[in-house]
């Protein structure tokens, strides 16, 4: 299994295909609907971002509140599709992973090639075991959007795939296609 | 407590209890998975062979597990707080709304349980109200003097991929499985698969989606005591896994763990049928008053 680390450079990515299993380590951050609205019209009216977008990785994720003497609760990946429209402008400026689950639309896909990203998926319902592995969490903007805000989180061996490459690899419909053609 | 009203028995049942067990439905339904859930994905694990898929399965059994021995919540998506109330017709709430006692005990519950606030109060504006009200609440009248409550933290990924369509009588069963079939194309792995897949056929448009929804109370692979739907369950659960979209989406023979069809009398030319998705996490708790 390959281990990765944040940021990621373009080097890191020509090496990911589509179906490899990885362990991500370093600093991503959370962002939902909500936070990619404020993040992408910041960056349209010439703004600041909250974080250091050159080879970030986002989480789609919206963490519940964490217990007393934890570092967060439940946190697993939210439907990435519902940040397509968002996504190529942030890949334009630099975004270089996402984090989710579920199919990207043919325009982020064509981003990803274009802009040299990678699209890992997280296992969806995963939430207390992904959980495991994120060692901090601190909100570092939008404090009053709540589970939407946008924290950063210092994760260690994330369990991850890959699921969109940059050579057009796409882990929906090949898993699918090696399941029904070994069936 | 009991009075006589016009010679029967009517018993009352105060608002804050109404409130006290909602809680309590809510600080136990995000830890752990719903009747037969737990044995279904043991099953599904047994029979599945694509190898990507059996690991996926055993990472979400180890999941369910990690989240009830360290009280985190199964998923992060705590869920609007469907909340289905079989209100026996001899019982009256006293001191206080219905609505707002079950919207005070989800208060409550989400707070206690560091559960996620997950509304938004407008569709629009879409401001998060802050403690995960208002729930959505279904109110049945049922005979008797019990208050049976459901509650269902229902994720917004499997709901969004829900879908209803008015079939016409002519497309008969037919249209129904090719709907279906379409509805978990769409889908795919999109909203945490294994799915259970929860069908409405019949009624009224609005209540045929109701009756989807309500078929994910029932234990989750028990059939349909109709024969014939029983029957249309099992060729649904079969055609729905030859689709290979596995668990997450990576291929595999386990899209769907179970179907459950709920039926209801209709008009000579209607046909709606309605699918709502449940993600892996299934969760549902009920309890007696
Ligand atoms: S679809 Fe279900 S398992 Fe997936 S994120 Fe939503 S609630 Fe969680």
């Amino acid at each position: 299994m390959q281990r990765l680390q944040t940021p990621l450079t373009p080097e890191v990515i020509m090496e990911l295909r589509s179906g490899d299993q990885v362990l991500l380590s370093g600093t991503v951050y959370t962002a939902r609907d909500a936070a990619h609205a404020r993040l992408v019209k910041t960056v349209l009216a010439g703004g600041e971002l909250p974080f250091p977008i050159e080879g970030a990785v986002l989480y789609y994720v919206g963490p519940t509140p964490a217990r007393p003497g934890k570092v967060i609760g439940s946190a697993g990946p939210t439907t990435s599709g519902r940040m397509d429209s968002y996504t190529p402008e942030l890949l334009r400026r630099g975004l270089k992973g996402m984090i989710g689950k579920g199919a990207r639309n043919q325009e982020v896909r064509q981003a990803i090639r274009a802009y040299q990203a990678v699209y890992l998926g997280a296992t969806g319902g995963a939430g207390a075991l992904l959980a495991q592995r994120v060692k901090a969490a601190e909100v570092i903007a939008y404090p009053e959007l709540g589970p939407e805000a946008i924290f950063r989180l210092e994760v260690d061996e994330l369990p991850l795939i890959v699921i969109n490459d940059i050579y057009g690899g796409d882990l929906y419909s090949q898993g699918r296609q090696a399941y029904l053609s070994c069936r | 407590m009991k009075f006589q009203w016009e010679g029967r028995a009517i018993r009352q049942v105060p608002a804050e209890k109404i409130t006290a067990v909602v809680r309590e439905l809510c600080l136990e339904a995000n830890y752990r998975l719903a009747l037969g859930m737990p044995e279904v994905m043991a099953e599904a694990a047994q029979s599945e062979n694509f190898p990507m898929a059996k690991e996926i399965i055993k990472e979400l059994q180890a999941n369910a597990e990690i989240a009830w021995a360290e009280s985190q919540p199964i998923c992060q998506d705590t869920g609007m707080a469907i909340v289905i109330i079989e209100l026996g017709q001899e019982v009256q709430i006293t001191g206080g709304s219905l609505y707002l006692a079950v919207d005070e005990g989800v208060r409550q519950g989400y707070e206690e349980g560091y559960l996620r606030n997950s509304i938004v109060g407008d569709p629009i504006l879409r401001r998060n109200t802050g403690d995960n009200t208002p729930a959505f609440i279904r109110v049945e009248i049922v005979p008797g003097d019990k208050v049976r409550i459901h509650l269902l933290p229902k994720g917004s990924g499997s709901e969004n991929v829900s879908r209803l369509a008015m079939l016409k009588p002519a497309q008969g069963v037919e249209g129904i499985k090719d709907f279906v079939l379409e509805t978990m194309e769409l889908a795919g792995g999109n909203a945490c698969p294994p799915y259970v897949v929860g069908i409405g056929i019949g009624g009224t448009f609005d209540g045929c989606a109701y009756l989807a929804k309500r078929a994910l109370l029932r234990p989750v692979g028990e059939a349909n005591s109709a024969q014939h739907i029983a029957m249309l369950e099992g060729e649904l659960l079969t055609a729905i896994n030859g689709l290979g979209i596995g668990p997450q989406g990576f291929g595999g023979s386990q899209t769907a763990l179970a179907v459950h069809i709920e039926t209801a009398p209709t008009h000579i030319a209607c046909l709606p049928v309605a699918v709502n998705l449940s993600c892996h996490v299934l969760r549902h708790e009920v309890l007696e008053v």
